[in-house]
Parts: C-alpha cells; sequence; structure tokens
C-alpha cells in the first residue's frame, strides 16, 4: 500500500512536468495550428541553461530558472519568427517538417555546445523530504515542488486565457485567425506571445524534469517531448484543462505501469492508453468534436 | 497510340532507377566508389522503399503517418528469422532463394501488423491519426525489446520477456538480433525498388487507386459516390506495411547485429521528411530525396562535428524556399525560362 | 418518349400527403420519405418531412435560406441519421444504412459547395462514379491482368459518353480543380450520374451560372432525366429554372413543409409568398 503510494505520487510528480510542457504544445496548436515538434528541445535547452547558470556563474537555483525562462521565451520567439512564420500559408506537413528541422538544429547546436557526455544535474531543491509511514513514504522537495508550480502555472494561465485582454486574443485567433484580424487583433504578435508563454513553460518543465531525472543530455528532451504531446492529444489537443489532466493521467500510468506491470512495457502503455482512448473519444478527453460541414 | 501523361512519367521514374543502378555497378567494377559509399548502397535502397511506401500512404492516400519504422523493424526481425530457420532447419544453402522469402516473409507480417493496426487508426483523422500511428510505432519497439527467439533443432521459440530459451538464440530482447547471416545483397535492393514501384505506380492508375486518391480529395464526396472508405484507406495503408515490411527485411539482413532502437521514432521522421522533401504524392521525388539525403551526410563529411547542423541547416531552408510564397517566387524568377515542351491538355485536345 | 413536355404534366393526388405525374402513378415511387425529422441538441432542423418523387419525375425543393433543404439531401442520402421517420429508395427502406450503401441503392447527390476530387483529372472524376460498375480488384490492377485492360477501355469509353452530355469531353484530361466554376458544377452532374442512380438529387445547381448557362443546364436536365430516365430532385434558388422544369414542387420553411403541388400552384400560394416575402404590413 504504502509503495504504492509511493508511485502513485511519483507519477503525479512525473506527470505534473509532462503536464506543463503538454501546454506549451498545446498553446502553440490551438492557435497555430501546428505540432511544434522542436518543443521538447526547448526543455533540453532550458535545462542546460540554468545547469551553466548555476554550474559556471555560480548563481542561485531561483536566478538560474529565471535565466533559462528568459533564454527559451527568445529561442521560442526567434525559432517562431525565423522557421515558421514564413510558413503560415503552406501546407501542415511542411511546417511540421521545418519543426522537425528545428528541433534536429537545437540537438546538434547543443551536442557542439555541451557534448554527448551527460551532465549531472545538480539538485535545485533539496531542502529536505517529508518523511510519512516511518519513513517508509519518502516526499522530496523536488516532488512537492514540481507539483506546486504545476498548479500555480494552471492557475495563471487558465486566468490569463479567460481574464486578460491578450488572453482573450489568444482564444479569438486560436478559434479563427481571418475573423480576429478583422477585429483588430494583431495575429502574428499573439502567436509570438503563444510561442513566448510556451517557451518559458518548457524552460521550468527542464528544470523540474532534471531535478527528479539528473541526467542532462541533447537528447534529454524528446522523449518527454513525445510523451508530453501524447499527453496534450489525450486530453483534447487546444484544451489547456485537457493538457493538464493528460499530462498527469499519463505520468500516473506511465510509472505505475513500469512497477506494476513491466518496466519494458512502461512506455507501451501509456500508448496503449492513448490508442484506447481516441477510440472512445476521438478528439480526446476534453476536446471538442469537430463536425464536418456537408 | 499516343501514350498518356502518367505513362510517360513513369517511364522516366524506371529508366532513372535503373540508369542509376547500371551506374552503381560500373563504379563498383571500375573500383570508383569509395568504401563508406559502399556500405551505403542497401540502406539507401532500403529508405527509397521506405519512403516509396510512405508516400502511399501521406501522398496517395493522404493520412499522416508518424510510425512507419514500426513496419521495418517487423519486417527486419521477421526476416532474420526466417532466414536463420532456413539455414538452420532445412540447410538451404541458396542465399538469393532464403534472402527472397525472408523479404515474403516480413512483408507478410509487417502486413498483418498493419491490418491490426489499421482497425483503430484509420477510424480517427488527422493529427488524431498521426499521433495513434507515433503511438503504435513506439509499442511495437517496446514489444520488440521484450521479445525472446531462438532456433532449437529444427523449431522456433519464441518467449515474452524470458530470455532463458533452449538453442541458439536468434533475438535476444532489448540486446537485439546478433550474427545475424548478411544475405543481402544490392542487386536485391535494386530489385525490391522496381517491385515496390510497380505495386505503387500501378495501384495509383487503377480503380482502387483511384478511389484511394478520391477519398483524400474528398472524403464526403467519395463516400456519397459508393466508395468503402475504409477499405480504400486499410488497402493503403497495408500495401505501405507490406513494402515496408520487405525493405526491413532487407535491411536487418544487411547488418551482423541490429536492435529495436534502430527503428525508433526518429526513423519513422527520417522517412517522413523523405516524403516531404522529394514531394508529397511524387514518387519519384520521394526516390531521388531518399538518395540524397542519405548520402548528404557523407558528402558533408568535410564539415565534420557541424555535418548533423548543417543538415538541420538545410533542411529548414529547403522547406522554407520551396513552401514560402515570397521565396518561391523569388526562386522562380532566377530559374530560366523554358519554352513549354508539351502544350497544356486544353490547346492540346482542342487544337 | 423524349419529346415529352414539362408544361403538359398533370400531378395526381397519390396516397396521402404527395403527388407525383399522372404518368409515374402505377410505377414504385423512386423516393418515399414518410415523417423524416432530424434533431441537433434539441433544435428540430427538419420535421415530419414527406415526400414522394415519381420514376422519371423532376422535382424541386425550394424554401428560404436555412429553411433545411441541404438538410433534407443529407438526410437522404445518409449523411445524418434521421431521428425520426422512415425512407424507402425504390421502395427499400434504408434504415440503418450508411451514404454507400444509399448510393448502390441508387441516389446520387451534387453538392451545394463543390465537392470535386480537384486533383485529380476530369475523366477519373467520372471514373469515380463509375467505380462500382467496375469489377476489378487490387491485383488485377497491379499485376495489370486481362480484365484491368479491358474494363479500364470500357471504363474509359464510358466516361467519355458521359461526359459529352455536356460537351466536356474534350476536357477529360484537366485537372478538375482547374475547371471554371460552371463546368465544375456541370462535371459534378455527369459524376454522380455516372453512379448509375433511380433519383439524382441537385444541390443549387445553377448557383454561380450566368442566364444562359442556366437555360442550358435546365435543357440538360431534362435531356438527363429523358435518357436515362430517371427522377431528378433539385435544390434550387433561381426561380426560373425551378418553375420551368420541376413538374412538383415542395416548399420547405423552417424544417416543415409548408406547400407542395405545380409551379402554378406555388406562385399563387399565398403561405409561400408569405414565406418568401415576409408578411405584408396592414393586410
Amino acid at each position: 500500500m504504502v509503495s504504492f503510494l509511493r508511485f502513485f505520487i511519483n507519477g503525479i510528480s512525473l506527470g505534473s512536468v509532462y503536464a506543463i510542457i503538454a501546454l506549451g504544445y498545446t498553446m502553440v496548436y490551438g492557435i497555430a495550428k501546428m505540432l511544434n515538434f522542436a518543443h521538447g528541445d526547448v526543455i533540453m535547452v532550458g535545462a542546460y541553461v540554468s545547469f551553466c547558470a548555476m554550474q559556471y556563474l555560480q548563481l542561485p537555483p531561483a536566478l538560474s530558472v529565471l535565466c533559462a525562462m528568459v533564454v527559451c521565451t527568445v529561442l521560442g520567439v526567434i525559432i517562431e519568427g525565423l522557421a515558421y512564420r514564413p510558413l503560415r500559408q503552406a501546407a501542415s506537413l511542411a511546417v511540421l517538417i521545418t519543426a522537425i528541422g528545428v528541433s534536429y538544429f537545437l540537438q546538434n547546436m547543443a551536442l557542439l555546445i555541451w557534448s554527448s557526455n551527460p551532465k549531472v544535474y545538480p539538485s535545485v531543491f533539496s531542502v529536505g523530504a517529508i518523511r510519512l509511514f516511518d519513513g517508509e513514504l519518502l516526499i522530496t522537495s523536488e516532488t512537492l515542488l514540481t507539483i506546486f508550480a504545476n498548479i500555480v502555472i494552471m492557475i495563471a494561465l487558465t486566468l490569463f486565457t479567460g481574464r486578460t485582454k491578450v488572453g482573450k486574443a489568444m482564444r479569438a485567433v486560436s478559434e479563427d485567425k481571418g475573423a480576429a484580424e478583422l477585429m483588430g487583433i494583431n495575429v502574428n504578435r499573439t502567436i509570438s506571445l503563444t510561442f513566448a508563454i510556451g517557451s518559458a513553460l518548457a524552460a521550468i518543465a527542464g528544470v523540474l524534469l532534471c531535478s527528479a531525472y539528473p541526467t542532462l543530455q541533447p537528447t534529454t528532451g524528446s522523449m518527454p517531448g513525445i510523451k508530453a504531446f501524447t499527453a496534450a492529444v489525450f486530453g483534447g489537443i487546444g484544451s489547456i484543462p485537457g493538457a493538464m489532466i493528460g499530462g498527469l493521467l499519463l505520468g500516473v500510468i506511465e510509472i505505475l505501469g513500469k512497477a506494476y506491470v513491466s518496466t519494458e512495457l512502461g512506455d507501451a502503455l501509456v500508448f496503449a492508453v492513448l490508442i484506447i482512448v481516441l477510440l472512445f473519444k476521438p478528439s480526446g478527453l476534453l476536446g471538442k468534436p469537430v463536425h464536418e460541414k456537408v | 497510340m499516343k501514350l498518356k501523361k502518367n505513362t510517360i512519367n513513369n517511364l522516366i521514374t524506371y529508366i532513372m532507377v535503373i540508369a542509376a543502378f547500371l551506374l552503381c555497378q560500373w563504379m563498383l567494377a571500375s573500383g570508383k566508389m569509395t568504401r563508406s559509399l559502399k556500405g551505403q548502397l542497401i540502406p539507401i535502397c532500403v529508405y527509397i522503399v521506405m519512403a516509396v511506401s510512405l508516400n502511399l500512404v501521406v501522398g496517395i492516400s493522404g493520412e499522416l503517418s508518424l510510425g512507419h519504422a514500426g513496419f521495418m523493424s517487423v519486417g527486419a526481425f521477421s526476416g532474420i528469422v526466417m532466414s536463420a530457420w532456413l539455414a538452420g532447419a532445412f540447410q538451404m544453402e541458396n542465399e538469393i532463394v532464403r534472402l527472397l522469402l525472408a523479404m515474403a516473409c516480413g512483408g507478410v507480417f509487417a502486413g498483418i501488423a498493419g491490418v491490426l493496426i489499421g482497425i483503430p487508426v484509420l477510424r480517427l483523422r488527422g493529427d488524431y491519426l498521426a499521433i495513434v500511428t507515433l503511438a503504435f510505432g513506439e509499442i511495437i519497439r517496446n514489444i520488440m525489446n521484450c521479445l525472446y527467439f531462438s532456433l532449437d533443432g529444427s523449431r522456433i521459440r519464441i518467449s515474452f520477456n524470458n530470455p532463458n530459451l533452449p538453442g541458439t538464440i536468434l533475438i535476444n530482447g532489448p540486446a537485439g538480433a546478433a550474427g545475424v547471416d548478411k544475405i543481402s545483397t544490392f542487386g536485391m535492393g535494386f530489385a525490391l525498388i522496381l517491385f515496390s514501384l510497380f505495386v505503387v505506380l500501378n495501384l495509383v492508375n487503377s480503380r482502387s487507386g483511384r478511389a484511394i486518391m478520391a477519398i483524400r480529395d474528398n472524403r464526403i464526396a467519395a463516400e456519397a459516390m459508393g466508395i468503402n472508405v475504409t477499405k480504400y484507406k486499410m488497402m493503403a495503408f497495408v500495401t505501405s506495411a507490406v513494402l515496408a515490411g520487405m525493405a526491413g527485411a532487407l535491411y536487418g539482413l544487411n547488418f551482423s547485429t541490429i536492435t529495436a532502437s534502430k527503428f525508433k521514432f526518429d526513423t519513422s521522421i527520417l522517412v517522413l521528411v523523405f516524403v516531404v522533401l522529394g514531394g508529397i504524392g511524387n514518387i519519384r521525388g520521394s526516390i531521388i530525396a531518399a538518395t540524397l539525403l542519405t548520402i548528404l551526410p557523407e558528402l558533408l563529411r568535410a564539415f565534420n562535428d557541424y555535418r548533423m547542423l548543417v543538415y538541420a541547416i538545410v533542411l529548414i531552408l529547403v522547406m522554407l524556399m520551396t513552401n514560402n510564397p515570397t521565396m518561391r517566387a523569388f526562386f522562380e524568377r532566377l530559374r530560366p525560362k523554358r519554352s513549354k515542351g508539351e502544350p497544356t491538355a486544353k490547346e492540346g485536345e482542342s487544337a | 418518349m423524349t419529346q415529352r413536355q414539362n408544361e403538359k404534366t398533370r400531378m395526381v393526388p397519390v396516397p396521402t400527403y404527395a403527388i407525383v405525374p399522372e404518368r409515374d402513378v402505377d410505377k414504385r415511387p423512386v423516393l418515399e420519405a414518410r415523417h423524416l425529422g432530424i434533431e441537433f441538441g434539441g433544435l428540430k432542423a427538419v420535421e415530419d418531412f414527406n415526400m414522394i418523387v415519381g420514376r422519371t419525375e423532376i422535382a424541386g425543393l425550394i424554401g428560404p435560406n436555412g429553411a433545411g433543404k441541404t438538410t433534407v439531401f443529407n438526410l437522404l442520402t445518409k449523411v445524418y441519421q434521421p431521428t425520426s421517420g422512415t425512407i424507402l429508395i425504390d421502395g427499400k427502406d434504408t434504415a440503418g444504412m450508411n451514404t454507400v450503401q444509399a448510393n448502390k441503392l441508387g441516389i446520387a447527390r451534387t453538392f451545394q459547395n463543390i465537392r470535386l476530387f480537384s486533383n485529380m483529372s476530369v475523366e477519373d472524376n467520372v471514373r469515380i462514379g463509375l467505380h462500382n460498375q467496375v469489377k476489378y480488384g487490387m491485383f488485377s490492377g497491379i499485376f495489370r491482368l486481362p480484365a484491368y485492360w479491358r474494363q479500364e477501355k470500357r471504363q474509359h469509353e464510358q466516361a467519355l459518353e458521359l461526359l459529352s452530355i455536356f460537351d466536356m469531353q474534350d476536357m477529360a484530361s484537366v485537372k478538375a480543380g482547374s475547371l471554371p466554376y460552371g463546368a465544375q458544377r456541370r462535371l459534378e452532374i455527369v459524376r454522380a450520374l455516372a453512379t448509375n442512380p433511380l433519383l439524382l438529387l441537385l444541390d443549387e445547381p445553377a448557383a454561380g451560372m450566368n442566364p444562359h448557362e442556366t437555360e442550358e443546364l435546365m435543357e440538360n436536365i431534362i435531356k438527363i432525366r429523358d435518357k436515362f430516365q430517371i427522377a431528378v430532385m433539385l435544390i434550387e434558388h433561381d426561380m426560373n429554372l425551378v418553375m420551368g422544369i420541376c413538374e412538383g414542387i415542395c416548399v420547405l420553411n423552417y424544417g416543415r413543409i409548408i406547400a407542395k403541388g405545380t409551379a402554378e400552384e406555388i406562385q399563387s400560394n399565398p403561405t409561400v409568398i408569405e414565406a418568401y416575402l415576409g408578411k405584408r404590413k396592414g393586410a
């Protein structure tokens, strides 16, 4: 029972990281209708930046996270402006391949700068842990922080898109680009902003991911990226609460699957659940069903 | 009789492939081919077949598939097992026959996987279909990591997650296959390219192929014309899986060791890049793109450590150049104007 | 038979709720819709729709925008499953059928917003219509067995013959998407006709056509009906076309039939006039 609880909490923690990454995917998809495959690599960049800030500049962890967020935000906006904006009218597959190109680019850039040797990410927030059940259940501060960060981000984003003028503009652009433009919304700037927010979140996710799994390599971001993307689809791509629920469920399923079914098949289980969900709800858990008008 | 436009087009494709093969043979015979390029010959054939078969799904049937490497891995491992079984149990000496049977076996098993995956996948649409094919690709890889095959006398033994099998181990779970009898030949790779071209091009210009393209262009209208959408989507998907499985078998039997991690998501994406760069729905383009992009990292050897970075930049630039309206217009202007050789259909017919 | 004039048609009542041309009265109607209805989230888009279309009738379905005309077509072709009522095509109940099965029973349609296979040639579009009349499988296709050559040749001839109805055989190899608008509409009709239907549904066939083209279209619709001996049901806003060729006309407003009859009857029906022009003030 206690071990189940431990796995469950680990699952929630991993799921929170997925959820934060998935938010980036879902927002970008919702607004630009594109799968930003490079998103996972932005996570990796964020983790490296914060690593360097702490290691070489001796900055305190909180400041290093801030550094990572700034760098990733700028990176996200640059990527969008240089690689995706010229393709706004192009076929979605062309944009997808470009995103893959950007992903290769970031990975190989990181390889040149930081080499392929894995770096051991320092435990950023080790301020002790909570011990329950006579020390059998250990909840680390990283776990708590991840879950806490997830909740804060979720609330902040919901308020932002629901209440603020800019947030409403984002929703308008994702509904109908043309109509939003006619209403005087600057579509390009709104899309840039979405990339900026998504990339800043990716930086946070990178730091949290590496605090929990401290091996940092140029390919660190790709698998969590794919899984977070799966989580976004799972919850209904384009939906913010959907990304949250999808991420958490995915994390829990993965950890429990690895613990109780088979270590090798943990990932397979995650994807199998995704497929089953999509068969019954073809647009994800919280996605809006699309009707084709005849 | 006047040849139709697409007949001529297809002929050009066949001639191009045959000419390239003859050129390679000449280079091999006269020793003009570098060692590294020689090693790339069979992989190039494999990737061409992969790209052509994926183009059937992405270009002709219009569905984005991100799990094509999964079929390749099913083909590779079943081909390896088949080849070892034929050699072990039947003392089959003839390598060509063994390779042919192994490829057929790879095609059949990949086809079965295609049917199993197609049933749920093809009910979905667009990006959801894409993510599910990705998921299946990953599931196949995970399952392959847990499968153990051994040859016990003349019997094949299979187990799931249990490495303790009697006999010679053929496939050892995550460690993959080792000591594979390398029987793949460049000639067979060439034959497989011709076969897949034959299948795909002939399919496209037939009743079934037209139905597949009609569904791509307008599903609702196709249904209203009495076309069974699931049947034809499935046909394209499974045909593509069979060809990928055959290519996989050729690939698997080209290396002495191979693991399931060779057929990751990245491989699926790589093949998709060939298809998109070559032009979606353009079979000849797929062939050219697969060839160039497989050789490109070799050609970029001068860049040393920067070569994958350059590859990424080339990829992005090509996408921007071919898809951005302003840039495309710019490049159109650079190109020397040709007088149009063949009149447009309207002019030609009414004259 | 081919010289039949439409003005002379007399419409006679059958069962209780419909009329068909006198010549079709003794034959099994091609379409019979009884109490047809569909709801979208509580909104009744079509309600209690009853209609009979005779074997060789040209029927019209008119009504103001948003009256539910296209929804009726979608119900008849099984794009939507009705929430109530039955549809009989050639006397056969279509309950539980899908679009493909409905097409095989003999119902073919065109679309209000043109839905051609725009990347395929004009001829290939028609060949898709002929799809279910050609019987050779995937293997004959790939390995080019004799069945392939034989049937491809026949299909080619049939396609050209169908295209010649609208004098389009010269455009056979043009990409459908690059045709001018009017030609695209005509191609859609040819394509639907190629499925060998008993009932041809045309959704605003004259939309976007100039008066001359519309005139030609009217002649061609009659020609098609006479040549293939099929029924045609059309939705159209061009009243010259509707009043000129439709024998029985059905007027829909807010999802309900408000009037049925011949052109003269409809033109003088006060309810219809009110639906189109609104109530006259002070009347």
